[in-house]
């Protein structure tokens, strides 16, 4: 209605450019070319098809190994996170619909399309933004959560540590940013391939799948001589310091091992994410010496208070000359630090508009985690409590958890242990 | 663009027909659009039985729309008000039914089927507003017929041109398929956010309607869609329930259904959500033309 027509109704030139238009067949439709959802989208049949890690891919992370990608993988500077509501009702629909994603997944994380064209008759079978762009380092992570247990009856494959996150003090949950059924968590360095990733995985399961609530993300990487150092949050600290490091740490932080959960679960981890919505005007008129209070640590080098270097012993009872803690007792490295557990952070900010109600910042940290037992999560919560300092500035808007699956082999699909004896 | 007389109308349509006809060869040359490299020029299936049955479709709901727009403009023109506003949204039906081959006359829908904000948006001025829309503003917001009767005549006359120029669409299956994601379309960007009937909240009827359109468009190509692809079949005629059962939840007595403003934020998210949910297999109709 837009585009007034003077077409005589003798006018067959025009006539036909309107059906040109009518048809939808514009030289640029044609142009994007390539067709056929063919298997890729089907919902029926047709067995899937192992696509193969493509070792020549440029900035590519790989999709098979004994851990899911997107967990100890480097920091990428992008997320697009995503959280499901599964309409399946049958288990074997279920397992068709992680059988679908399996090949996707490998073929996104390879930097390809996730199917050719045969057809121009169809929507394109990729929605194809990610085209003339490498891998970007693309991790897919998927995870399940405590209501899909509630949906589907696995029998005793439920780990009974999977279970939404208790109330903690000051929380302020809302449904629209927690929970789900299923997590895809995807990571790039380019935000629009990790926001293609999510929205061909989702379209292939339309009618399967419905979005519940999703966050993009952002991080800054600083590099230092070709090596990537921490990420720095909206508050201007570091933020990972303490992260576990190498293969032996992660799994005895991050993977759960045998005989500490349920066998389909081995290799996995439990992801909990939190939407932190954080007070940027209020951090932004505290004096800096009551932030690096707030925190523990020095804001530019991340260092302890006290010390300098940022990976420097935190050592939480150390005192000044006059017997006083010098690292404040109600600073949140401070309290984090009073309990045993440890977990791996691996966060990122968002900037989601202005806040109607008050004209500030919708912004914070898209803080993700990742532990063998969310129980390691809930103690350092615990430990901050009312006290922590950094709760004058933050508010927790949105809380998840997820049973993120161990590593998939070739030949295999994602969840397959959970799935596969149904 | 101003309106031509429906006789001269009339009278051409019937010699535009003979026309297209005499020169299928000329056009098919001038329709070659390029194709990217990834795809080859196909036989074109020509589906000829089912082009044929959906123009009767589209002819039969617009002579139905002509004679209700007739019935409402008689009921509005004598200032019967209850009358017109009953008539109105079930009218409307008829046209968001054939939308995909009403919209191909790009003067005649929006004389018939404009709202207000796009006329605005063209950079024109309400006075150059007409059709059901502004007729629906006079009976809800205005709460009168004074003033709109030359409106009204000027619907009718344009229903009855547009009845008369129909006879002349060269229908296709790309229109057909394309034509059947359009009308989702309709749906999921004004109907499903109450945009489209703004002052009567009767979006729920043309909701119905354009998919009724899609459906049809689907039923005539059943049979063919089944050959190439049973389980697609399958999926459309459960996603088709899905959005009716759905939109039955919201039918009144009478056979029509509740305002829009009766709708909450979840019961249209439910609704859009399954019209996206029908849209992809939809789109996936035109695997009869590979």
């Amino acid at each position: 209605m837009t585009e007034e027509k003077k077409n005589g109704v003798m006018d067959k030139k025009v006539s036909r450019r309107n059906m040109l238009k009518m048809t939808g067949i514009g030289a640029a439709g044609i142009a994007i070319g390539a067709s056929g959802m063919g298997g890729i989208l089907s919902t029926f049949g047709k067995d899937f098809v192992a696509e193969d890690d493509d070792s020549t891919a440029k900035n590519k992370v790989n999709f098979y190994g004994k851990n899911q990608p997107g967990i100890t993988t480097p920091a990428q500077s992008n997320i697009y996170f995503a959280s499901l509501t599964v309409l399946v009702k049958t288990k074997e629909e279920l397992q068709k619909l992680f059988k679908d994603w399996t090949p996707a997944a490998v073929k996104l994380m390879n930097g390809e399309k996730i199917a050719a064209q045969t057809n121009d008759m169809v929507p394109p079978p990729d929605t194809g933004e990610a085209k003339g762009m490498d891998a970007q380092n693309l991790t897919l992570t998927f995870g399940v959560g405590p209501s899909l247990f509630k949906k589907f009856d696995f029998g005793d494959k439920k780990p009974a540590e999977l279970k939404n996150l208790p109330h903690f003090p000051k929380d302020q949950i809302e449904e629209n940013y927690s929970h789900g059924d299923i997590c895809i968590q995807a990571c790039a360095d380019d935000a629009q391939v990790a926001f293609h990733a999510i929205r061909n995985l989702v379209r292939i399961a339309s009618g399967r799948v419905t979005m519940k609530w999703s966050q993009a993300g952002f991080n800054a990487v600083p590099m230092t001589d070709g090596k990537p150092g921490t990420p720095r949050n909206l508050f201007a600290f570091k933020d990972g310091t303490e992260n576990p490091r190498g293969q032996a740490d992660a799994d005895k932080v991050v993977f759960a091992q045998s005989s500490e959960t349920k066998s389909w679960l081995v290799g996995g981890s439990y992801l909990i994410a939190r939407r932190i919505q954080m007070h940027l005007e209020t951090w932004d008129r505290t004096a800096l010496d009551e932030q690096e209070a707030t925190f523990g640590r020095h804001r530019d080098s991340g260092a302890p208070i006290g010390k300098t270097g940022e990976f420097d012993a935190m050592e939480i009872d150390r005192k000044d000359e006059k017997g006083e803690l010098v690292v404040p007792d109600t600073s949140h490295v401070f309290l984090a630090k009073s309990v045993k557990s440890r977990l791996l952070r691996r966060s990122f900010s968002y900037a989601s508009g202005v806040i109607d109600s008050t004209g500030a910042h919708d912004a914070g940290l898209l803080f993700i985690s990742f532990q063998k037992d969310p129980k390691q999560f809930i103690e350092i919560q615990n430990s901050l409590g009312r006290m922590d300092k950094m709760n004058e500035y933050i508010t927790h808007r949105g809380s998840a958890v997820f049973a993120c699956f161990p590593g998939v082999k070739k030949g295999s699909f994602i969840g397959e242990a959970l799935f596969s004896t149904l | 663009m101003k309106s031509k007389s429906i006789l001269a109308a009339i009278l051409l349509a019937g010699s535009v027909l003979t026309a297209a006809c005499g020169n299928s060869d000329e056009s098919k040359k001038e329709d070659t659009t390029p194709k990217s490299e990834q795809t080859s020029k196909k036989d074109e299936v020509k589906l000829e039985k089912e082009v044929a049955a959906y123009k009767e479709f589209a002819m039969d709901q617009l002579d139905q729309f002509t004679t209700e727009t007739e019935a409402f403009v008689t009921a509005f023109k004598a200032g019967d008000m209850e009358k017109a506003k009953e008539i109105y949204p079930k009218a409307r039906m008829f046209f968001e039914r054939s939308e995909p081959i009403a919209e191909s006359f790009g003067d005649l829908d929006p004389r018939i089927d404009a709202r207000l904000a796009d006329v605005k948006d063209e950079g024109k001025g309400e006075e150059e507003w007409s059709g059901y829309h502004k007729l629906e503003y006079a009976l809800w917001v205005k709460k009168t017929t004074k003033g709109y009767e030359k409106v009204a005549d000027q619907l009718l006359a344009d229903s009855k041109e547009l009845r008369a120029r129909v006879e002349t669409v060269e229908v296709n299956p790309k229109l057909m398929l394309n034509g059947a994601v359009d009308l989702l379309n309709e749906v999921s960007t004004s109907k499903i956010s109450g945009e489209e009937e703004i002052y009567s909240h009767t979006d729920l009827y043309d909701f119905k309607a354009n998919i009724e359109g899609a459906e049809k468009i689907f039923t005539i190509l059943e049979d063919s869609i089944k050959e190439k692809d049973p389980a697609l079949a399958k999926d459309l005629t459960e996603k088709f329930k899905n959005v009716n059962d759905l939109l039955a939840k919201y039918e009144t007595k009478d056979g029509g259904y509740v305002s829009y403003t009766k709708l909450t934020k979840a019961d249209t998210k439910a609704l859009s959500e399954a019209v996206n949910q029908l849209g992809t297999p939809l789109a996936q109709m035109g695997t009869i033309m590979e």
